[in-house]
């Protein structure tokens, strides 16, 4: 669970979709952080197991945070900014073929 | 996104754009040089200075005055004349020092007469049972969320481990106001007498006042746990508490929403390895290190490594590093750099090196935090745990490598980087040799992942076209 720090009002937004849920993300947040910011608690399943997994790291080191973003499946969410109409999907389990 | 075209070549290529990075590219095009910094980030500083220049959190005393130093230093480098591709992820580097590097999605190449490479560190392993569970993170990852985004846990929030990095977050986090439950220290007691013989230095040092004036008010504000062993993250999808042990007392459990882990840093070797730079096991720092001189040489003609990628010793020593390696580049390269600002970058690199043995000392990490049993998993892309781990030790599996064939660890998207030192460790204790022996991953390039598509989308010459097409 995070929560954003009362900043400069001014700030914009865009709007993108979680699992379908329209979401306005901070201008300027990183995929995974905008998912932490809109309370997602986890963004994919393994494919091993099939357990939930969430950001690490933040720093593209870790690879929990793939996400499939725009029908492109293990995008790292913590490398990639949030764009207008940016479509996210939790990953279930390996990157789906033709993703 | 960066607009910048990459060109073909260059004379100095820097990869990583942490203070090392801006410091290295910064003298190097200053000299006359042309040259390129790519970095994986949106934006320039690296961890430390991590979102330096777009930073929601203007409030300057919340992240701290050592944050703020990353400002002069991205200033420098935008004047200097040197190249930025942000978001540019570098996968290849052969010795030829030829560059694979991907930005939005298409791969291309692009080569340089010299290489510096300034990776950084990334946080060592803290392999507890429950590290996997959503809602346990990096201090870093927390920091990197602070800086760049203005986000902070909330609900019940617990910090655990040790190292300078794990205070300075409690103390940015009280200065956001933040909150935090509890502190877990895992310093081991025995560290702070081995520590006592290198205190004299590290009075010396910069990081005295400041480790000191942060340790006290966080200490006032938060409680703080020390002697704390057999930690665990319990949960179900994830994380509901923390059990811990106190002086190897009895179980205790805290309940938590967040936890924050930190042991300290290691340098992030994968992409100097790929490019076959020779590194040995540093015993005091417990990871791997690459062989260099003291102009920061490495064994592969042409490839220097700065920063904390060289052994860890802080951002300001990065940026003295770095300066070094641009001024041999440059050198090496027929351009003229005054003498005088190499023996000043020496001077300040022995300066910034002196609280190193006391910091080293003091927080390595305890045994058992580096080298877990039973069901506590290792290898987090694969799920490999530590019991398969020492079981296949005892089947005579001699290294990493070998390891790999038995149970897939570290052959996952990470690359090992979340699990390399621990089973190297792991491998070396079963064996009972020094890890030195036992070795790490052989990592090949790509050395992080990239599609078939865009592989088979780089320019190709006419030779490589006539080998594989039939007549």
């Amino acid at each position: 669970m995070f929560q954003r720090l009362p900043l400069e009002p001014s700030g914009s937004t865009v709007g993108i979709s979680i699992d379908g849920r329209r979401v306005e993300a901070r201008a300027g947040d990183t995929v995974a952080a905008a998912m932490l910011a809109a309370g997602v608690v986890r963004c994919r399943t393994t494919p091993v197991s099939g357990a939930p997994r969430a950001p690490y790291c933040m720093m593209g080191v870790c690879f929990d945070c793939l996400v499939t973003i725009d029908g492109v499946g293990s995008r790292q969410g913590c490398l990639v900014r949030v764009r207008e109409g940016m479509r996210i999907e939790m990953q279930q389990g390996a990157r789906e073929l033709g993703k | 996104m960066s607009a910048v075209a990459i060109r073909d070549a260059y004379d100095v290529a820097v990869v990583g754009a942490g203070p090392a990075g801006l410091a290295a590219a910064t003298v190097c095009a200053k000299a006359g040089l042309s040259t390129v910094l790519l970095d994986e980030q949106a934006s320039a500083g690296g961890q430390i200075y991590r979102a330096i220049t777009e930073t929601p959190v203007r409030e300057k005393p919340v992240l701290g005055e050592s944050y703020w130093r990353g400002a002069a230093l991205v200033e420098a480098f935008r004047s200097s004349g040197a190249e930025h591709v942000a978001g540019a992820t570098v996968w290849s580097l052969t010795r030829e020092r030829e560059i694979g590097v991907s930005v939005g999605g298409g791969a291309q190449l692009t080569g340089a007469r010299r290489v510096i490479l300034c990776t950084g560190a990334l946080e060592r392993p803290f392999p507890i049972p429950g590290w996997t569970l959503p809602g346990v993170m990096t201090a870093g990852a927390a920091q990197i969320l602070l800086k760049s985004a203005g986000l902070v846990a909330s609900g019940r929030t617990v910090l655990a481990g040790c190292g300078p990095l794990l205070w300075l977050l409690a103390w940015q986090y009280l200065n956001a106001g933040a909150n935090i439950d509890a502190i877990l220290d895992t310093t081991a007691e025995e560290n702070r007498t081995r520590a006592l013989p290198h205190v004299p230095r590290f009075l010396l040092s910069g990081y005295f006042l400041e480790g000191l004036k942060l340790v006290r008010a966080v200490k006032r504000e938060v409680r703080v746990i020390s002697g704390v062993t057999a930690l665990r993250a319990i949960g179900d999808t994830g994380v509901r508490s923390v059990a811990f042990r106190r002086h190897g007392d009895v179980e205790e459990t805290r309940l938590a929403d967040t936890l924050l882990l930190h042991q300290g840093v290691a340098p992030n070797v994968n992409l100097a390895l790929s490019a076959g730079v020779e590194h040995r096991w540093d015993e005091s720092q417990l990871c791997w290190a690459p062989v260099l001189d003291d102009e920061g040489n490495s064994s592969v003609e042409g490839i220097a490594v700065a920063g904390d990628g060289a052994g860890i010793a802080g951002a300001q020593a990065a940026e003295w590093r770095g300066r070094l390696a641009a001024i041999a580049a440059a050198r090496a390269l027929g351009f003229s750099v005054p003498a005088v600002e190499e023996a000043r970058a020496r001077r300040e690199l022995k300066r910034c090196l002196r609280g190193r043995a006391f910091l080293d000392t003091l927080y390595r990490p305890a045994k058992s935090f580096r080298q877990p049993s039973g069901d506590t998993i290792v290898c987090r892309c694969e799920e490999v745990t530590a019991r398969q781990i020492t079981d296949t030790v005892a089947l005579g599996c001699p290294g990493p490598n070998q390891m790999k064939a038995f149970l897939r660890c570290g052959m996952g998207l990470c690359q090992g980087r979340l699990c390399g030192l621990t089973v190297t460790e792991l491998i070396a204790e079963g064996r009972g040799v020094p890890p030195q022996q036992v070795g790490y991953y052989r990592l090949r390039p790509p050395v992080k992942p990239i599609t078939v598509a865009e592989l088979a989308a780089l320019p190709k010459t006419e030779a490589a076209v006539k080998a594989v097409v039939r007549i």
